[in-house]
């Protein structure tokens, strides 16, 4: 019982500890938006709610009941998985930290920010190609290797595979969508293409849970769990696909030529 | 007024180009809504699937995503340009959606096993009705095409 105690409030105090990084993501985001709204103009009200959304979701998957059930169901993992990996990445791109970043900077400082943006290690994993493979083949590892099982018993392994996730999942936004500067923008073709199969590998990847589930993982919850991964993840990449055709909407808008005839 | 014609000639595989992907996403989704999700015919995971058939069900099932909503707004493009060519379009959704039911009826259903069209039941007329309507949907489609190239060239004065 006492023993029960002590760990249920280490628990709890360890639990404030992880949420620490995204209660600053949110302070941090708040208080550049307030910055940049003395210099520039009116940071949009839809940046914020995608902000917060995204830090919501990702804390989802790593803290709270949810974080908790993933330990011993992985329907709940996927879930989590989901949130970490795609909602939250796709959310945090909407909010365009990196320009808000530059307009609170001072012109030194986003001058010197720019041009490790334009790094060669930062354009080659911000390419389509190799940031879908570190994200997508990342999962294939996860879910068709021991890793799955080893990360449910090795803490620290556990955190660098959620970290992995969603940095994957970020940087895979970022090299289909264009809302913030990146390094070197690829053509809509060379992403379509990117981004099909990716998607595909995806889908794949789920059906392939469901018919051969991870080491440990009962059939019963891998079934679900594929099943959630693949109509899961539909659901994000008809907004992922759909903000990709908007943007190609407006790239390819008939550029008129107006005369003024008063 | 003729410029609306000349603009439907210049945006001729433009036309076609979102008739087909429509096409192959509409088919994709009446298979996924109709036979998966209401009648439950189909199955997420037949247990005969080889791996080669998760592949291609994994690209078609990305890509018909891709396919309606660029095809969709593909349709809005050729609008703001008063390209629109509804013929045209509709002989490249009947392309499009045929040619993709008949590989779904054949190579994928058939050759790959991925899922048959209904369990437990003599499959042999299931699978002659899905691949019969594939079939006139893709010769429709491609006499519409053919038809409409003809015009096209009509209205350039070149036949």
């Amino acid at each position: 019982m006492e023993h029960n105690h002590v760990h249920q409030a280490s628990g709890t105090a360890f639990d404030l500890l992880l949420a620490l990084p995204f209660v600053l993501a949110v302070i941090v985001y708040l208080r550049m938006a307030v910055v940049s709204n003395h210099r520039c103009k009116r940071w949009p009200f839809y940046r914020f709610v995608c902000w917060i959304l995204g830090v919501i979701f990702a804390a989802a998957a790593l803290i709270g009941p949810m974080a908790k059930l993933a330990h011993e169901s992985f329907t709940a993992h996927m879930v989590g998985h989901l949130f970490l990996g795609m909602l939250a990445p796709l959310l945090l791109v909407l909010a365009a930290p990196m320009t808000l970043l530059m307009r609170t900077l001072s012109v030194r400082s986003a001058r010197r920010l720019s041009r490790i943006l334009k790094s060669l290690p930062l354009s080659i994993y911000c390419n389509p190609v190799v940031a879908s493979t570190l994200n997508i083949g990342g999962l294939w590892i996860l879910y068709t290797t021991e890793l799955y099982s080893a990360m449910q018993h090795n803490f620290l392994l556990h955190i660098v595979v959620h970290i992995h996730v969603f940095l994957a999942g970020y940087l895979y936004t970022i090299s289909i969508l264009y809302i913030d500067p990146i390094p070197h923008r690829y053509g809509f073709i060379y992403r379509a293409v990117v981004l099909i199969l990716s998607l595909a590998a995806h889908g794949i990847l789920s059906k392939y849970i469901y018919a051969y589930p991870p080491m440990g993982v009962p059939r019963e919850q891998a079934e679900m769990g594929g099943m959630i991964m693949y109509y899961g993840g539909d659901l994000v990449e008809i907004v992922l696909i759909s903000i990709f055709c908007q943007q190609w909407y407006k790239a390819a808008r008939p550029r008129m030529t107006v005369s003024f005839t008063q | 007024m003729t410029t609306s014609h000349d603009a439907r000639l210049n945006y001729l595989g433009r036309n076609l180009l979102s008739g087909c992907l429509l096409g192959l996403g509409f088919v994709a989704f009446i298979d996924e809504a109709v036979f998966h999700q209401i009648l439950h015919w189909h199955h997420f995971y037949d247990k005969s699937t080889p791996d080669i058939g998760l592949v291609s069900d994994g690209i078609f099932h990305a890509f018909s995503w891709f396919s309606t909503i660029s095809g969709a707004f593909l349709v809005s493009d050729l609008r703001r340009r008063n390209a629109w060519w509804p013929k045209r379009w509709i002989g490249g959704f009947l392309l499009g959606g045929g040619a993709f039911q008949l590989y779904d009826g054949t190579i994928q259903h058939k050759l790959m096993r991925i899922h048959q069209i209904r369990y437990n039941v003599e499959i042999a007329p299931y699978d002659w009705v899905w691949n019969i309507i594939a079939a006139i949907m893709l010769i429709a489609g491609l006499i519409l095409i053919f038809r409409t190239g003809r015009e096209s060239k009509v209205m350039e004065g070149t036949v």
